[in-house]
């Protein structure tokens, strides 16, 4: 798991949290705390910090879901697949040119239940960061996630998709191996599948490179992750050609759970721990388990013909316009 | 996805242009003339005789952008296009800055009010089902009226038994739609799923510029993918790239002799024998003539 705590990598909007806590650090190291006097400060103190959490984390901008979707220390793909599943047997290569670290597959084993396990997979330090890329992947990623769920669908293995990535890689060596196509072919491809499809957007569901492998029957997504059309850097450059903009853009693109999920787009938001999945990475991979286990578990029932007819159908109704 | 693709054509468009300071010079009365927008060619060419070659230039055939209108007379048999999902517009749906704006001048004039133009035509007395984009139209960006009015001509494909043609030109997503627009490359994606279960022909055409999520999705899923030459395809921008890599771009990059060359498309097409080469494929594909 992370090395570092979320305690020393605060975000900003967490600081009076973070002034709070160090002050009952201090109050308890320095006084002795048998002193009714001391020890009614204590509680008041702790009062306020308990008060102070619930107004921040119970009203998170779209903005500072996106720093916590983000944030340096959130489990990636890997930490869940350890967390969450009993096994996890990863399957490498795409069969024509590169393993593709930062979108990883394998087979993997969740309450008995066999499954194709695939995600975005991002780096924890320096050296780590550059193997995955920033899980931004290259096309040999997103076909090798092809290739896999092929194999899931011919051996009836539901796949579970765990999605993380500020996007694909946009490199000259992924237009020149035909990065668009990889993409479009999952997505073509994956209305064919035989076999359940539970993704859950984890962190950053970062556009077309998101969407490459969450071509699925449910669309989940944890309370801070985001799943978005455009960065809000990217569209705060393009609407206003200042970056900085980027917390005005984030609101502007509803890209937040709970919009998300009003407008359609995911069909369920899995709660986090309070202030998010890397404050309390243990009970955070036990609510996405839980949501996936039960997705699984309503889906398994339905024969093939059924389950592709209702995810064809559940991307078919996306979308509202005028006049049709 | 990113607008890089669009500010390049705008670029190119000022070249273009029918400047009067030069008009002058050239001696032609204004307004009646272009001069070539490649840079290596320069050449003035008039007007009526640019449209007359399908907005080709004469002299080094350099594609200039054609509108979906234009497109649809150029590609199908006279009198033959029958247009469909005409009414169908774009809305406002996330309350995004400015865009109810911009969508309001835009849709009081245009015949058409999206970008895409779809309906039903015949190619060398095949029918197919049409749809042709249009960059004019918010650089041809994918908003979910575009995207269902492309998945609709995919399904009239299907359900006619007849073969598909999408002539692609998009600065990719239409982030005024935020995820309804991404959405709609997994939408498309799922109706030909269906049309090549169903064994039908699709024949993707690409011109300037193909970029972003269009790219990601039905543009390059063709059973045949043909572009016109010169035209720029990819999936990140340029300057995307450039700031992310820092790595000097290959010469031609992205354009589709580039692509060609690395095996990604099947064919380069001058836009004066699209039309033929067209029905000649769906011959094979199709059988027949
Ligand atoms: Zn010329």
């Amino acid at each position: 798991m992370a090395p570092r705590t979320p305690r020393s990598q605060p975000l900003d909007f967490e600081k009076p949290i973070i002034e709070i806590e160090e002050s009952l650090a201090r109050l308890t190291a320095q006084r002795p705390q048998d002193d009714p006097a001391v020890a009614r400060e204590l509680t008041a103190l702790r009062e306020r910090l308990r008060g102070v959490r619930q107004e921040i984390y119970a009203r998170l901008t779209s903005w500072q879901r996106v720093q916590i979707a983000r944030h340096p220390a959130r489990p990636y793909a890997l930490d869940y697949a350890a967390l969450c599943f009993d096994e996890f047997v990863e399957l490498r290569g795409d069969r024509a040119f590169a393993d593709d670290r930062s979108l990883i597959g394998g087979f993997a084993r969740l309450g008995g239940r066999r499954a194709m396990l695939i995600g975005h997979q991002k780096g924890r330090d320096t050296k780590e960061r550059a193997l995955r890329n920033f899980g931004m992947a290259h096309p040999e990623g997103y076909r090798k996630a092809l290739r896999l769920m092929r194999l899931a669908s011919k051996f009836g293995l539901p796949v579970i998709a765990l999605v993380d990535t500020p996007g694909a890689y946009p490199g000259i060596g992924a237009e020149e191996r035909h990065i668009a196509e990889a993409i479009a072919v999952n997505l073509r491809e994956m209305f064919a599948l035989e076999v359940p499809i539970v993704a859950a957007v984890i962190g950053e569901g970062g556009s077309g490179g998101a969407l490459g492998i969450a071509v699925a029957d449910r669309v989940l997504i944890l309370e801070n992750a985001y799943y978005s059309v455009i960065s809000p850097e990217g569209c705060a450059a393009i609407l206003w050609k200042d970056r900085s903009r980027a917390p005005d853009a984030a609101e502007a693109l509803k890209m937040s759970p709970p919009e998300l999920l009003r407008l359609g787009i995911v069909d369920e938001v899995i709660p986090e721990p309070e202030g998010g999945a890397h404050h309390d990475p243990a009970a955070a991979a036990a609510l996405l388990k839980g949501a996936l286990v039960r997705h699984l578990d309503e889906l398994g029932g339905l024969d093939p013909g059924d389950l592709r007819r209702k995810r064809h159908e559940k991307f078919r109704r996306l979308g509202t316009f005028d006049g049709g | 996805m990113k607008k890089t693709g669009e500010k390049r054509v705008f670029k190119r468009r000022a070249v273009a242009g029918t400047s009067r300071r030069g008009g002058r010079k050239a001696g032609i009365p204004e307004g009646l003339w272009t001069k070539c927008e490649s840079e290596a060619c320069g050449q003035v060419i008039f007007n009526q005789q640019l449209e007359e070659n399908l907005r080709v230039c004469p002299a080094c055939g350099h594609h200039f952008p054609l509108g979906a209108r234009a497109r649809i007379a150029a590609l199908v048999d006279e009198g033959t296009f029958e247009e469909c999902d005409r009414g169908l517009r774009a809305v406002d749906s996330l309350g995004f800055p400015n865009y109810a704006d911009r969508l309001g001048v835009e849709h009081g004039r245009r015949e058409t009010p999206e970008a895409v133009v779809c309906g039903t035509g015949s190619m060398g007395g095949v029918r197919v089902s049409l749809a042709v984009m249009d960059f004019t139209f918010l650089g041809g960006s994918m908003g979910a009226a575009t995207g269902e009015k492309i998945a609709r001509a995919v399904a009239r494909a299907e359900s006619g038994g007849r073969a598909l043609v999408i002539v692609s030109a998009s600065g990719g997503a239409r982030m005024h739609e935020g995820c309804f627009s991404l959405m709609q490359m997994a939408k498309i994606s799922g109706e030909l799923q269906r049309l090549a279960e169903a064994r039908l022909p699709y024949i993707s055409v690409l011109t300037h510029p193909t970029t972003g999520g269009v790219t990601a999705s039905f543009a390059t899923l063709g059973d045949l993918i043909i572009a016109e030459p010169g035209a720029m395809i990819g999936f990140a921008g340029p300057r995307v790239i450039r700031e992310t890599t820092h790595q000097e771009l290959p010469e031609g990059f992205q354009t589709a002799e580039f692509l060609l060359e690395r095996g990604l498309i099947d064919r380069i097409v001058s836009r004066r024998e699209m039309r033929d080469t067209i029905a000649r494929f769906l011959g094979y594909l199709l059988g027949g003539a």
